[in-house]
């Protein structure tokens, strides 16, 4: 059972990794498909992995990705429990 | 596994949006840049210290992170070419229950804006200077600067450069600020904390954010994007919190140091200055009001 989930919102994506390579659990890899800019962007490949850190959130320059946490499956959001 | 309903109450946008322009998004900064990464770190940093965002205002110079003034949604101000530091001194003073952040690049700040950011230092206004350092002037096509390690290629020095760069910490250190950190855009929840702990402090405070610049430093001198800097700055960082300035000189390629060098209390310059009005005039110096601008 994942503890959190990443949104990834495609078309704002420049593709720059930075989510991918310091995701702690590994939820994460580029994706060879493209967004409307021609940038190819991350995709999750490990759901149940997610832990809803939100690392990847504070490392995406490009505002594109979030994590938030589920709990008894409600989102709370930003990474933080409040 | 997920399942379907374990998605239903998804937050329906990123928790930095509601602080940001989003209408400007996305932004012009390269894929690979870390001047988004610091800026996301700083919107967290204000969002987490619960300051009163009608009572700031963020200040940019000139630059690739100049732009940041225009995508922020607080009070923001685009100025000239390395006068950032002038107009937020004015800022402060004409209104002192402001608080003001400057946030520019090193070419801004210390090339053309050096004399007013060392003299900003000397006084102790209360201001907080974010720079965010990639070591060139990016946005007008990457020339060498004064943070340029030496030998490293930009469009001005094509056979490497051989100019000593500034180490700011140290330069700052000097001047007399009371806050001097140096981070990454790695070390992204250390970046955070050191914006929340310089929105508290009074005096004048200031961070050196070292960022990749992928398409004008990086790419000229063969060290890969902005992903391969953010992993040598992962492998090649060292905290040494408390280290003496002098000590954290960078180079091209080498070891950094990062933390929290300097942490001191010295009186701010307008307590200065009310404090030396009243002794030499007594009853005859009238406190101007707490806030002119309402």
């Amino acid at each position: 059972m994942a503890r959190g989930f990443v949104t990834i919102l495609i078309e704002r994506c420049k593709g720059c990794g930075f989510c991918v390579e310091f995701c702690p659990t590994k939820v994460l890899a580029m994706s060879s498909a493209f967004n409307s800019k021609g940038y190819h962007p991350p995709h999750v490949v490990a759901p149940e992995k997610c832990s809803g850190c939100d690392l990847c959130g504070m490392f995406c320059p490009d505002f594109a990705i979030f994590g938030w946490k589920l709990r008894n499956g409600k989102a709370v959001g930003g990474g933080r429990e409040s | 596994m997920i399942e379907t309903e374990d998605l239903v109450e998804a937050p329906p946008q990123n928790p930095v949006e509601p602080y940001l322009r989003t209408d400007r998004l996305p932004h012009i900064w390269c894929p690979g840049c870390g001047i988004g990464t610091s800026l996301n770190c700083f919107v967290r940093a204000l969002i987490e210290s619960k300051e009163d965002l009608d009572r700031l205002a963020v200040v940019s110079g000139i630059g690739c992170s100049g732009r940041v003034a225009g995508y922020v949604a607080f009070d923001s101000f685009h100025t000239t070419h390395g006068r950032a530091v002038p107009f937020a001194t004015g800022l402060k003073l004409a209104n002192p229950a402001l608080k003001v952040v400057v946030y520019s690049g090193d070419g801004d700040l210390f090339a053309i804006g050096g004399n007013h950011i060392i003299h900003a230092a000397r006084r102790n206004v209360d201001i907080k200077v974010i720079c965010v350092n990639n070591f060139l002037y990016a946005m007008t096509g990457g020339q060498s600067g004064p943070t340029t390690p030496p030998s490293s290629i930009t469009t001005t020095s094509p056979y490497g450069g051989f100019e000593p760069a500034f180490n700011l910490p140290h330069l700052m250190d000097a001047a007399g600020a009371v806050y001097v950190a140096r981070w990454t855009t790695f070390h992204v929840r250390q970046l955070t904390r050191a914006m929340i702990e310089i929105l508290h402090k009074p005096g004048f405070c200031f961070i050196e954010v070292l960022s990749p610049c992928p398409t004008l430093y990086e790419r000229r001198n063969k060290l890969g994007d902005g992903l391969d800097t953010m992993k040598y700055y992962k492998e090649k960082s060292k905290i040494r919190h408390g280290a003496p300035t002098s000590e954290v000189a960078l180079d091209k390629r080498g070891e950094i140091i990062v933390g929290k060098f300097v942490d001191r209390n010295r009186p701010e310059y307008l307590e200065l200055m009310r404090a030396q009005h009243r002794a030499q005039l007594g009853d005859r110096f009238v406190e101007a009001p707490a806030c002119l601008c309402d």
